[in-house]
This record gives structure tokens, sequence and C-alpha cells, in this order.
């Protein structure tokens, strides 16, 4: 009984610090598609974030520096999708593909140019600082409810971003707006809201966000650099927004689920399972299919529609 | 002082050829400014990358071999794109096309005829291609579920199952990684160099794909749905089938693509089938405005980026992502550019009278 | 001009231009208004009323012109910046997000409230506001739960709360019925009795006559006459307005009926939202017939050209084409029944905007010979039928081959009206034929549809303006939430009648 206990609060220390990258990703994307933008970027965004925060820290010493950059980085990658979508009223999808091709490429590039000369300029295998797990005394001893706080910092400041989220969102004047955006533009616009500006603002955030989730993978969570160190992190956040139907709070329920999988994968891996470990790796992947067909099943049976109603969509004004 | 977009009266056709030209020379600056910010010559750099792509016959051929998987995702992608169902899942069908068909070469090959063996194995990574692609046809066209995802995470999936075939279930005793060689009735030519008769394959599909998009129903109908599935539908075109029917040619072009690399170039299923093909598609087909046969010669451009990256790393050990960075930063021009063909940019100058805000 | 009513205006609008890529949409335009009275703004569809609008509220910014409020001159960027003047608009579609609530449209974009507004106070400012003015409406219901007439009560509510002193009205009597419209009236007459002053834009006489103290015509983006109110009648309004001496009049030959063409028993379906929109619909169409539906939009007018268009299932009844059951068949299958259907939706839904003109022409035609034989599509025949339809309907365009979005309103209608009456063996569904045209297009529209009536056809004319359904409709049914009210013949029917049953009333048996 008592071992089953620890069992499952292990499983569930690994949850959260498996889902803590999603739900940064996620939360950020879901403000930027709450404006009406989809960004398909996050994947390379993240990646880059990682990459860039963990030369960062190699070199400087301090993580916290590392997650700086990662946030510019993903920052200024936002700032273009926003530029190509919003100003130039490119095709949303096809921008966000790019920027992820870009991002995938450059993070490659300096994951092999980054390092130091001793290792022929490879990232890959140097050991840098990290943020490690601090227990909270007392608290982490607690069966179960421990494993909320056996984290490291990131996800501990998770605690206070995602009810902050919430508020924002529906409690605020800018939340009101920022819903109106997204829904209706040409209506917010009419009202004196600052379509472009709300758009881009709200982009980069979601960018900003998506740096600092690559920054816990590659500074916490997987600390160094691998190629490819998201595996695919970047996509299943899109898909978890669409899980928890543009709503912060539901985004980290999907996070869990999804944190769960890595939890219960490696658990089965350890146990030495005959499953081979291509049968398990490929868990999150087909889980993320099927949660989007009931979700999108459910939508269609019950008329709701969670997606803003202008997501996807350029606006302008004086077209005619 | 701001600046306007007017809305042109007709599509400009300069624009559209201009774009794509002025987007790839953009991506070579910005790239040439990476190299310079982390320490390599820029010039020397390009001057390499040309050499090692088109320098020699070799470096041509390499350019080929690599060009032939790109033109058939490419193609593959495109039609999928036309209806603006967003197909990212070619590295997926890819990489299954190339299972299914080294399946066939090292399992079914006893006991048939053997001419019957390559074009069993061909037949066999389309039909994979095709299902695979089929998959997320049927959620999204039956269930509305977003393709953009589907596609993405069946490529996980595809590339884990091979991984698996080539590490452990298909294994060929006595090495740690891939199957063993097929037997050559199972291999398909090469034509220059390593380059596969998949270069006709490719060159024959663009123009069938090029008279079908112009000159018959179904491709009239594909576009009327990419263009405005609204109006498809209230015209009486049967979108959902569409769709699937679009994507089964989609990811069977892919599957070909698969089965050609393993058939003509590898000859054995092993590490290194996905190197990333069906992503740079996207950009081959966006880049070719998703014409059949423009998307050719992207694909031999892209290519050439791929070949001239490996080169420099073997001869300058500069990394050979540096093509990919190119090429992941040729399409960020090209869709900021894209606007131009609709619309023209006008500077507005205030009027020297004009007071600011309310006067009192 | 007004001097002896009042001193100053408290707007002023000088030589206002703004032109659109191949549009003058407004040419030096002025404008007058005086605190406590109401400026009827009247012009044909496209004279640039709304355009002026637009630049005063700071959607779009002029080339040319000054505006003056309270005598002082205003340079306006944005909505936000007239709402800070205190100029607020009800634009004809409404600026209302349906996901949200009342409370939480009326408060969208303000700048002068707390970061997190409490609700419940907003909600009872709004229902004090809302008991001054008789303008009865729920803060905390959702928008798309309401009807039209409480939308735009709803707008004009939030630009009370803003304060506005001016309100323009950008054809607020389109979406009500006669005895709404009245209500209005007295709402606005409220309004301007506290001191508030109001520009409506409208394109009929009537409510010039009844609603205004000033009048305005505009015509092709001019100013072109100025009246009071009380000196001048409709016959001068129209003259001025058309810039010719009579409004058009379609000659109409009597209905011969023939057999029936379409017929719905009992016809029941749902809206998008999964809500009952069409409640047991029952009438029928015989060929030879232009039958007109009225009703206030949304009342279950696009459901119902859905439904016998097989773009939405019924949930209950039948359909009958030609005799022959025809329920939840597939669009193409009722289009092979010889149905063709002009949407209401004429950018969204009728045509694509990307692809040539001669293409959207073939777009019906396109599956048979002569322009596709064994699949292989022959563009040389495409385009000779687009000639022909281009110089029979008079579409001007640059060219067949033309991107059908750089067209005008009207012809992109005429193309689509080229293409549905080509391929029509039947029945033709016409839904808003004449939305937002100017008279000549509305004129050629309406032309067609009584043309097909005369070649035998069945005509379902779906419309909000009753004038047109008394032109050219030989008989009328009234929808209100989704049930047919009853169904008078056009040369009995008046508006006051019909009017009454929009609003839910039952025709009187006879």
């Amino acid at each position: 009984m008592i071992e089953a206990l620890l069992l499952l609060t292990q499983i569930l220390t690994i949850t959260l610090r498996a889902g803590t990258s999603l739900i940064y990703a996620a939360v950020g994307e879901i403000y930027t598609e709450r404006s009406g933008i989809l960004n398909l970027g996050l994947e390379g965004m993240m990646l880059t974030g990682a990459v860039t925060a963990f030369a960062t820290a190699f070199y400087t010493g301090s993580p916290w520096l590392g997650v700086l950059v990662a946030m510019g980085i993903g920052m200024i990658m936002a700032a273009i999708h926003a530029f190509l979508t919003v100003t130039m009223r490119a095709n949303q999808v096809v921008s966000g593909l790019s920027i992820t091709l870009f991002g995938t490429g450059l993070a490659s590039f300096l994951g092999e140019r980054l390092g130091p000369a001793s290792n022929n300029g490879n990232l890959v295998g140097m050991v840098g600082p990290r943020f490690g797990p601090l227990e909270i005394p007392v608290l982490s001893q607690v069966p179960l409810v421990g494993a909320l706080f056996k984290q490291d910092i990131l996800t501990y400041l998770l605690y206070a971003l995602v009810p902050l989220a919430v508020y924002y969102l529906y409690k605020t004047r800018n939340g009101l707006n920022l819903r109106a955006v997204g829904e209706d533009p040409q209506t917010a616009d009419a009202m004196g809201i600052d379509v472009t500006r709300t758009r881009y603002l709200y982009t980069i955030l979601g960018g900003m966000l998506a740096g600092f989730g690559g920054a816990h993978l590659s500074l916490a969570y997987a600390p160094g650099w691998t190629e490819n160190i998201t595996g695919g992190r970047g996509w299943i956040a899109i898909a978890l927004v669409i899980f928890a139907m543009w709503d912060p709070a539901r985004a980290v329920l999907g996070a869990i689920l999804f944190g769960g999988i890595n939890a219960v994968q490696f658990r089965l891996q350890a146990s030495g399972t005959t499953i081979p470990a291509a049968y398990l790796n490929m868990l999150p992947y087909l889980m993320t299919i099927l949660v989007l067909v009931i979700m999108t099943w459910w939508e269609n049976l019950s008329h709701r529609i969670g997606a803003p109603a202008a997501l996807g969509k350029a606006y302008m004004r004086e077209e005619k | 002082m701001r600046i306007v977009f007017e809305k042109r009266e007709s599509v400009s056709r300069r624009a559209t050829v201009l774009v794509p030209v002025v987007s790839f020379v953009v991506s070579l600056i910005f790239g040439a400014i990476l190299l310079a910010v982390s320490g390599a010559n820029p010039f020397v750099t390009y001057a390499a990358m040309v050499k090692g792509a088109v320098g020699s016959w070799y470096g041509i051929t390499e350019t080929l071999v690599k060009a032939i998987p790109l033109m058939l995702t490419g193609l593959a992608v495109s039609i999928a794109f036309r209806m603006r169902f967003w197909n990212i899942g070619a590295e997926g069908q890819l990489t299954l096309g190339g299972v299914a068909a080294a399946g066939v070469a090292l399992y079914w090959s006893q006991g048939l005829p053997g001419w019957t063996v390559l074009p069993l194995a061909i037949l066999a990574g389309i039909v994979a291609g095709a299902l695979w692609a089929g998959i997320p046809a049927v959620l999204k066209a039956y269930l509305k579920v977003d393709e953009t995802l589907t596609t993405l995470m069946l490529n996980y999936v595809a590339i884990l199952y091979s991984e698996h075939l080539y590490y452990i279930a298909w294994r060929a005793p006595g090495y740690n990684s891939g199957t063993a060689k097929f037997p050559e009735t199972a291999w398909l030519p090469q034509i220059a160099g390593r380059a596969n008769v998949g270069l006709i394959f490719a060159i024959i599909l663009a123009i069938l794909l090029w008279l079908v998009f112009k000159y018959t129903r179904w491709g009239f109908e594909l576009k009327i749905i990419g263009e405005n599935q609204t109006a498809a539908r209230y015209l009486g075109i049967n979108i959902a089938r569409n769709i699937v029917l679009a994507l089964l040619l989609s990811g069977a072009l892919s599957g070909l693509a698969g089965a050609c690399e393993v058939l003509g170039l590898s000859r054995r299923l092993q590490q290194g089938l996905s190197v990333g093909y069906g992503y740079t598609a996207i950009i081959v087909a966006w880049m070719a405005q998703l014409n059949p046969i423009v998307i050719l010669f992207v694909a031999i451009l892209m290519a050439a980026l791929l070949v001239g990256g490996d080169q420099i790393q073997m001869k300058m050990r500069l990394p050979a992502s540096v093509g990919l960075v190119l090429q992941g930063m040729i399409l960020i021009p090209m869709l900021a550019g894209t606007i131009f063909t609709e619309y023209r940019i006008r500077i507005v100058r205030p009027e020297k009278h004009a007071q600011p805000e309310v006067t009192s | 001009m007004n001097a002896e009513s009042s001193p100053t205006p408290i707007l002023e609008m000088r030589g206002i231009t703004k032109h659109f890529p191949g549009v003058m949409a407004n040419d030096h335009a002025d404008l007058e208004l005086y605190p406590g009275e109401v400026l009827a703004l009247l012009g044909e569809n496209g004279a640039g009323k709304s355009t002026l609008m637009n630049v005063l509220v700071g959607l779009y910014r002029p080339d040319e012109g000054e505006i003056y409020v309270r005598g002082q001159r205003v340079e306006i960027h944005s909505p936000r910046d007239a709402a800070t003047l205190g100029i607020g608009m009800v634009h004809q579609n409404f600026m209302l997000v349906p996901t949200m609530t009342v409370a939480e449209n009326i408060i969208l974009g303000m700048t002068d409230l707390p970061f997190a507004p409490r609700m419940d106070e907003v909600a009872r400012r709004i229902r004090e506001i809302s008991q001054r003015y008789n303008l009865e409406v729920d803060p905390n219901a959702y928008i798309w739960q309401l009807s039209v007439g409480e939308q735009q009560r709803v707008e004009i509510l939030k630009l009370l709360y803003r304060g506005a002193e001016i309100l323009i009205l950008d054809e607020p009597t389109a979406v009500l019925t006669p005895q709404e419209s009245h209500e209005l009236g007295r709402i606005i007459k409220r309004m301007t009795d506290e001191g508030k002053s109001a520009i409506f834009i409208t394109h009929k006489m009537e409510e010039v006559m009844e609603f205004s103290q000033w009048v305005r015509v505009m015509q092709a983006g001019k100013v072109v006459a100025v009246k009071k109110t009380a000196e001048t009648n409709p016959q001068e309004l129209a003259r001025l307005m058309v810039g010719r001496e009579v409004l058009f009049r379609l000659e109409k030959d009597a209905c011969t009926p023939g057999d029936v063409i379409l017929e719905l028993r009992d016809v029941s379906a749902d809206n998008d939202k999964g809500l009952p929109a069409l409640r047991g619909v029952s009438f029928s169409i015989h060929g030879g017939e232009i039958l007109g539906i009225a009703g206030v939009a949304g009342n279950g007018q696009r459901e119902l050209a859905e439904v016998v268009t097989g773009l939405r299932k019924v949930t209950q009844g039948k359909i009958l084409i030609n005799g022959q059951e025809r329920t939840n068949k597939s669009p193409l299958e009722i289009i092979q029944s010889g149905v063709s259907h002009i949407p209401a939706d004429r950018i969204g839904m009728g045509v694509v905007g990307d692809m040539a003109v001669a293409d959207n022409i073939a777009m019906k035609g396109y599956r048979q010979p002569p322009l596709t034989e064994h699949g292989i599509l022959h563009p040389r025949r495409i385009l000779e039928l687009a000639r022909r339809m281009i110089e029979t309907f008079r579409i001007a365009t640059p060219s067949p081959q033309t991107h059908i979005k750089f067209l005008s309103g009207g012809n992109i209608q005429k193309a689509i009206l080229a293409r549905e009456i080509d391929a029509c063996a039947g029945l033709l569904v016409a839904v808003y034929p004449s939305r937002g045209l100017d008279v000549g297009a509305t004129e050629a529209v309406r032309r067609r549809l009584l043309e097909q009536r005369d070649a035998g056809r069945a005509v379902l004319l779906i419309s909000e303006d009753l004038e047109e359904l008394l032109t050219i409709a030989d008989r009328i049914a009234v929808l209100f939430e989704g049930r047919v009210m009853g169904i008078l013949p056009a040369d009995t029917a008046d508006i006051e009648t019909l009017g009454l049953m929009m609003a839910g009333a039952h025709e009187s048996k006879e």
C-alpha cells in the first residue's frame, strides 16, 4: 500500500516535470490564438530557445540568463511570425511552418557551432548548469501531494503563472479586448481596440513562453543539448490548446495527461517490459491524435466551437 | 508619413515571378550574416557550396540524388496544399513507403518470378504511403479533425516504427542496425551516378499533374475546393470524397519517394531514410507556388543547398545544417512578399495644414 | 444655412474626399449637424453615405477634408478618437461579438474603466440607462441569444453608455418590422429631446419624412441637395436621389401558374447552433410564379434556402421537387433536379474570388458536355460560354480571365445570375438578390427574375425589402420564428399587414 503510494507520487513528480514545458508553450499559444493568430512555429521556437538557453548557461554559468535569452529568441521569432501574418497578411499555417523549419535548421546549426572548440564546436554532450529540483521541506514528504513540491523553480513559477493567465483572460479589460479581437476583429476595431497591436503583442508573448518552455527542456527536464530535444512537444502543445478549448486552466489538465504518458513510459521501460521501446515512444503521438479526434467529435456533436471565430484569418480595415 | 497597402486591380504577374527570386537572394544575404557572425567567411562558404553541389559530375549527380525525393514529396504536398489541406506528413508517408518496399524486397521476393519483385515493391511503397495519408484525410473529411497535427503526429509514429524495424525486428544478423541487402531483383536501376530511375518517374508525374490540374474536371474541382470550400459545397462538389482522393494521391507520391530511396539508393532499410525531405517538400511546393513543373526546378535548388552543406562540412568543417538554415529562411521573405502580387504599397504624407488631435 | 435655429453646429464636415481604387466614394462632401436635431442622409446604395460616416468615426481616413466638432478642428484617427469626441455609430452589420454577453459588448474597448471591471456594477448602469430610454434588454444575455431587434437596442445602449452626443444610425430600419421602426423613432425622439443629435442614413423617403428635421441627399459621392424636411416631399427627394424624374416601374404580366414545381410539407430544421430554425413549414410554388418570403432577418430565411438546396438537413417533413421526393438529398442531386440558387452571401458562397470570371460562370455547367468530355475540360468552350454570358448579362469586366473578386458587387451578382439562370431547369432560389446593389443592377436583377417566371420557372424569392416583394412577387409568405404566418397574394397585400405578420401576428382568416 505504502509502496504503491510512493510509486504513484514518483510518477506524479515526473508527470509534472514532463508537463512543465508543455504548459508554458500551450498557455502562450492559447493567448496567441485568442488574438486570432495561429502560431505553428512553436516547435521551432522551443528548439531554438532550448539550444540558446543551454549555450548561454554553459558559457555564463547562469541558467537564469539562459532562460532570458531563450525568451528573447522566442519573442524575435514570434515577432517575425506576427509581421508576416498581421502586417503582410501571409497565410498563417505556412508562416508558422516556415518558422518551425527555420528554427529547426537554426537550432541544429547553433548546436554544432556554439560548442567549445575542444568539442569541434559541438554542444552535444556538454554539461552545464541546470535548475535542479528544490524539495520543499515537510510538504514534499506528503504522499501524492508531495509531487507538487519536488519540482524545479521553473515549475514552481507555473503555480503563479496559470492562475494569473486565467484571471487576466476572463476578468480584466485587456483580457476582454483580447478575446474580442480573436472572435470578431471588425467589431473590436470599431470599438477602438487596436487589432494589429493586440495581435503583435500576444503573438510575441506566446513566442516568449515557447522560448521559456524550450529553456526548461535544456536546463531542467533533460539538461544539455541533443538534436530534436523537443521531440514534437511544440506540436503537442498546439494539440493541447484544442484539447483545452482555449482555456489556460484546462491546458494544465492536458499537460498532466501527456506528462503522465511520459512518466508511465519511463516506469515501464525501467521495469524491463517486453513491449518494444518504439511502441512505448509512439504513445504520446497516438494519444494526441486520439485526443484530437475525441475533442473534435464532441464539439461537432454539441455544436460547441471552442476556437476563436477569427482564428487564422487576416484582418484588414480598408478592404473595399 | 504612413504606409498603406492598396489593392491592385488585377494580380501582378511580374510580382509573382519576382517574389520567389528576391526571396532566395534575401535568404542568402541573411545566411551570409549568420555565417559571418558565427565566424565563417560567407563568400568562401557559398563558393564552396556551389562548387560542391554543381562543380563536378559527382556533385551534380549527388544533387540529383537528393532532388528525386524532394521532387516527389514536393509534388505530393502540392496536391494537398492546393486544397488547403496542410499535409505536413510527407515525411512519415515517405518513411512508410520505404518500409513497405523494403518488406516486399526482403520477405516476399522468394518464390516470385524475378521481374515482378521490383514493381511489387514499388507498388507496396505507393500503397503504404497512400494509406498513411488516408488516415488524416478520413479524419479531416468526415470528422473535421485538424490535419496539421494529425499528419505531423503520424510522422513520429512512422519513423519510430521504421527504427524499430531496422534496429530490432528486421536487423540483419551481425549488424548493429540495418536490414540485409535486398536481392538484386528488387534494385531500382541507377541512371546517372547514384541517381536512379525515380528521376524519370518524377518528371513524368509532374507533367501528368500539370495536365490534370489544368485540363481535367477533377483538377477544376480541387481548385474550387482549395479556394473556397463554402462555394464548393454550394456548387455540389463532394468535398469529403475529394479530400480523401487527393490525399491518397499525395501519400502515394510520398510513398513512391520512399520506395525509390530504399530500392534505388540504400538498397536496404537503414538509418538515413528519414532525413527531413518531407519537410523540405513544404518549402519546395510553396516556393514553386504549387506549379508541378516549377517544383522540379526548386527541388533541384534545394537539393543543391543540401549537397553544398554536406560538402562544406567535409571540406571546411562547418555544420552541414547551413543548408537547412538557408532552406528554412527562404520562405520567410517569400511569405512577406506574396502580398505584393495583390497589393501595391503607397506612402501617404500628411497634409501640411493638418493638426494633431483636438486643437483648442 | 441653418443659422436661425442654433448658432453653432455641433458637427461640421467640410470637403471630405475619399477614394478607393477605381471609385470616388466621397467627393468634397459637406455636412452640418445641430444639437437636438436629426439629420437624414439620403442616397442610393453606393452613393457614399456609409463611407462618409466611416470617415467620421475614424474607420476610414479621408484623402482630403476637415472635420469640426463643437466648432473646433479635429483629427479623428480611430473609433476611439471619435468616442472621445462623443461620436458613436450603429453600423448596418452590427458590431457585436456573438459569443460575449451584452454587458461585455457594451464595455468593449472602453478605457475609462478599472483594470478588472466589476461586471455587476456595469450591469446595474446598463439597466439604469435602458429604463430611461425604454430599451429593454438583459445585460447578462449572450448576443447570439438575442433577436435582431434586441441586438440593435444593445448597439444603441452601447453608445449611450459611453455618453455619445452624436449618434449615427446606418440604415437602422432595414432589419426591423414596420412597427419596430416606429418604436425606434420614439427612442430617437427621446434622445434628441435630451439634446443629443443623430444622423440617420437611409434610402427610404418615408423614413426621412418621419424621423428627420433636415435632409442631405447624396449621389455618386457628392452631396447634391440640402433640404429642410418640412419643406420637401417624397417625390422631390426621390428625384434628387436617383437623379432622374421617374423611378423605374417593372411591367408585370398576370401570373399564369403551371404545375407545382416545389412543395414543402411540414418541414423543420435546426440552425448551426442545433436550435430549431424552421418549424413545420409548408408551401408550394408553381411554374410561372414567384413566391416571395418576407420576414425580419434571422427568422429562418437562411435555413429555408439551405434545406431547399440540399445544404442543410431537415429534421422532419418532406421536400418535393417536380413531384419527386428530394428530402435530404445532396446539393449535387438537388442541382441535378433542376434547382438553381442565388445565395445570400455572394462573395463567400456564390463565387470563387481567386478564379477567373469565365471559370466562375462555368462552375455549374462544367460537369457535362460541351464543357467537359470524358473528364477533360475544354477551356475554349468555357471561354466562349463566358463571352456569351458577359454580353447577354452586360457584365462589366476587363476580360473573362480577370479574377472575379476584382469586379464590383453588381457585376459579381450578374455573373452569378448568368450561371444560375443558364443552369436553371425548374426552380430558382434567390436570396436577397438585390441587397447592396445600385439602382441599375437592382433593376437588372429584378427583370431577370421576372423573365424566369415568364419562362415558366418557379422562383422562390427571399427578400428583406417589402417593396421588392410587392413589386415582383405573385404571392408573399411571411416567416416568423421559423413558421409561415400566412401567404398573401401580392396584389392585395399591404405593408401594414405584412409588418404585423412579420412581428408574429397570424393572417386574419378571410
